[in-house]
């Protein structure tokens, strides 16, 4: 029951406000959406510059597979306090892991793992952190980790432009700009050298967007 | 729904009977290039990439036709609500392209925040403050937030950058939304509408008629630098289609007779020219192909009012000068 209820409010939430939102003040053009598989299980990876960024990916599935896609991220931001825990672990179902953890004895990407056996749709920022806006840092191996203990689950690298500038790292209020997601295609995330074809495909999709540049 | 039931219908919601012809001749034209483009077999893979542009272009038409109807059936006040939204989605493509400063953030908010202020003045017909409201309060305004964040290193760049776009998404395409509150209470119904329509149609078709006449005739480059497409024999060859078409409308839509009509048809050819080479020429500076991509077939918002931003306010000013 009260699972319903969350799902519910996470329908909701996305349909009043999310879709509104991303359609009115964003404007949000989508690039290559017929790259998006309709099932998972799937590894999204995507630079990081705003909260919106998870937002935006969630909405790019329809309503009703809402609930089959999760954000993967850092247990020591969303769950510091009550009301963070309840919008970002109830009403978005973000995924919380321990940063820099492996201690203890549990492992820190269970819940990861375990959403892809269910056959679910993980978005993963291998950046980390939000950083400054509208720059790539250099992506952690946390993404590597995960795609080398399921090979079968393919990638999908996805670059986002413009969210950074909509709503950055340190402020409140969103001022309306243009956003783009560029799809990329699915890649395996076995092998050498995943780390670094993984940036570069993120850094391919972002050359299909110009960009202003941002002073 | 053929011609006249077309006609027929949108003269029993108050369009003048030339209003409702003149937008039935438009529909007309938009099934006849749906039929045409659908019916042509492309001979090669660049035949077949044309041709789904030119569908994508043809699609994004009838949107923005239908939209228009629509409105201007709803009334003034939907009327200027529909400009009102053109504005502010071109003023955010216009700061999507340009570089902003981080710092100036919530001065972008009160730019955004021009575009229903603006428009207050449209839908309530307060001539004087809707001339001064962007060219003199925003240009105060701006500058005097700009400097209260605080960062000088850009500072003339942020500002002059900032009330161009105003001027271009905001205080000109306002003009044409005005239109319809330009002829005084008592005027035959459907006046106003009559002005908005011409000065669309007119526009678009200079557009439409440019851009043709230098694909068939065009040879001798006008502005090699900034548009390389333009020529001309295109630039005339609309100009005299463009002429044509007004003295033919005018009288038809407008308080305008023939002669003033072919007279302002090519004031407006040359203002939409330039519209047309001074938003390429932007777009150039910024190293960008299109303003964006909200049209398909077309590019952005800003691609499509290009030349409008600078036939609205001629337009609005000789007719107001001359006629009201």
């Amino acid at each position: 029951m009260r699972l319903h209820l969350r799902s519910l409010l996470r329908l909701l939430f996305f349909a009043l406000v999310v879709r509104p939102f991303l359609l009115i003040a964003i404007g949000l053009a989508v690039r290559h959406p017929e790259r998006l598989p309709k099932n998972g299980p799937l590894i999204i990876a995507a630079n990081h510059n705003s909260h919106l960024d998870t937002l935006a990916l969630m909405a790019l599935f329809p309503l009703r597979r809402l609930r089959r896609v999760h954000a993967v991220a850092a247990a020591d931001y969303f769950l510091q306090n009550r009301f963070l825990k309840w919008f970002a672990v109830d009403l978005l179902g973000i995924i919380p892991v321990e940063r820099g953890s492996g201690k203890g004895g549990k492992d820190p990407l269970a819940g990861a793992l375990e959403a892809l056996d269910r056959g679910e749709i993980l978005i993963i920022f291998p950046e980390g952190s939000r950083g400054e806006p509208e720059l790539r840092q250099a992506f952690k191996r946390g993404i590597g980790y995960i795609a080398r203990r399921r090979p079968d689950v393919p990638v999908l690298p996805v670059f986002l432009r413009g969210f950074g500038r909509v709503l950055p790292k340190g402020d409140h209020l969103p001022v309306p700009f243009f956003c783009d997601i560029v799809v990329g295609a699915p890649m395996q995330g076995v092998g050498e050298g995943f780390m670094q074809r993984l940036e570069k495909a993120v850094d391919d999709l972002a050359a299909e967007t110009p960009s202003p540049e941002w002073v | 729904m053929s011609g006249q039931t077309m006609i027929d219908f949108l003269a029993g919601r108050g369009v003048p009977v030339p209003l409702a012809a003149t937008i039935a001749v438009i529909l007309a034209g938009l099934v006849f290039a749906s039929v045409f483009v659908r019916l042509r077999r492309p001979a090669d893979e660049a035949g077949a990439a044309k041709r789904r542009e030119l569908k994508a272009r043809i699609r994004s038409w009838w949107v923005m036709v239908t939209i228009l109807v629509a409105a201007l059936l709803v009334g003034r006040t939907a009327m200027v609500v529909l400009f009102a939204f053109v504005s502010y989605l071109a003023l955010k493509e216009y700061l999507t392209i340009i570089p902003t400063r981080r710092a100036d953030r919530v001065v972008l908010l009160i730019a955004y925040l021009a575009v229903p202020i603006q428009y207050y003045w449209v839908g309530t017909a307060w001539y004087g403050m809707f001339v001064i409201f962007v060219p003199v309060y925003m240009f105060l305004i701006l500058p005097g937030a700009l400097v209260l964040r605080g960062e000088t290193s850009g500072f003339l760049k942020a500002a002059g950058t900032l009330h161009w776009g105003l001027m271009i998404a905001v205080f000109a395409l306002s003009h044409a939304a005005y239109l319809l509150a330009v002829p005084p209470p008592g005027s035959h119904e459907g006046t106003g509408a009559g002005l908005l329509v011409f000065l669309i149609v007119v526009t678009e078709f200079n557009d439409v008629a440019q851009f043709m006449c230098g694909r068939k005739f065009g040879r001798r480059k006008i502005t090699p630098k900034v548009s390389p497409n333009k020529t001309v024999e295109g630039f005339l060859g609309g100009l005299v289609a463009t002429v044509l078409l007004s003295a033919v409308l005018a009288p038809q839509l407008t308080p305008i007779t023939m002669p003033a009509g072919a007279a302002i048809g090519a004031l407006l050819a040359v203002a939409g020219f330039f519209g047309d080479i001074v938003m390429s020429a932007m777009k150039r500076d910024l190293g960008i192909k299109d303003t964006g991509t909200m049209l398909p077939g077309h590019g952005g918002i800003l691609d499509r009012i290009d030349s409008l931003v600078f036939t609205a306010p001629l337009f609005f000013h000789t007719v107001r000068y001359f006629y009201f």
